[in-house]
């Protein structure tokens, strides 16, 4: 099996990640909209419990590989000159897995303070 | 295929019909969805990073021209969202018909921009 996100399963990859994105930030917009934390260490504990911690751990990955193929999609369908296209690709890949990297490293960093 | 085939991309002279602007708008606000992340993984972790990063982020968000980005931001989630359970639904064969298909399409739509609105003028 390839290990490369194309064709169909990049498409069952997009719907299955859309699903879980959704749910979660969903929640997290409604929490955040609704029940606004009110200081560091309510935001910090919300973060932090069993359940949303995992969570987020969770949508890290998820995200990453929802945008990158989405950003794919949209850049092979518009950026039509081969190295321009393979350039931007390059970039938005280094982009995506330092962002993921960045989040990961907060939530690590919280779990060890 | 032809490399001569007739082009037509006048955009101002092109009328979409509503599924095509469910659709257009739902990778242009995906786009912004992604180039703001790294934003948002920024002010994550300055909130995460103690009490004074957290009342740092807090008044960062509370200024006038991130209101504004926040406003877009409101808007770009919900219509990704609400233009992607409809994507999804499509993919399961629901309201494919074309007169389902539009009217959820201008579902999707609106209600992005209502609620991105209402819920700005709420909170912000």
């Amino acid at each position: 099996m390839s290990r490369r996100a194309s064709g169909l399963k990049a498409w069952a990859v997009q719907r299955a990640t859309a699903v879980y994105l959704a749910g979660f930030s969903l929640y997290l917009v409604l929490h955040l909209f609704l029940a606004p934390p009110v200081d560091y260490l309510a935001w910090r504990d919300w973060v932090a419990g069993p359940a949303v911690s995992v969570a987020f751990l969770l949508f890290v990955p998820a995200l990453l590989a929802h945008a990158w193929v989405g950003i794919r999609d949209v850049l092979i369908d518009y950026v039509k000159p081969i190295g321009v296209r393979v350039s931007l690709l390059a970039l938005l890949a280094f982009a995506l897995v330092a962002s993921g990297l960045w989040a990961l490293q907060a939530l690590f960093l919280l779990r060890m303070g | 295929m032809s490399k001569n085939r007739p082009v037509f991309l006048d955009l101002w002279r092109i009328r979409l019909p509503i599924t095509g602007w469910a659709s257009i708008l739902h990778r242009i606000s995906g786009v912004v969805l992604v180039l703001t992340t790294p934003y948002g993984v920024y002010l994550f972790g300055l909130s995460l990073s103690g009490p004074a990063g957290f009342a740092d982020a807090a008044s960062h968000l509370s200024s006038g021209l991130v209101r504004v980005l926040l406003l877009m931001l409101a808007w770009s989630f919900l219509h990704h969202l609400f233009a992607g359970i409809r994507f999804l639904m499509l993919d399961l064969g629901l309201g494919i018909d074309r007169t389902g298909a539009r009217k959820s399409a201008w579902v999707a739509v609106s209600a992005a921009v209502a609620v991105a609105l209402i819920g700005w003028g709420i909170r912000l």
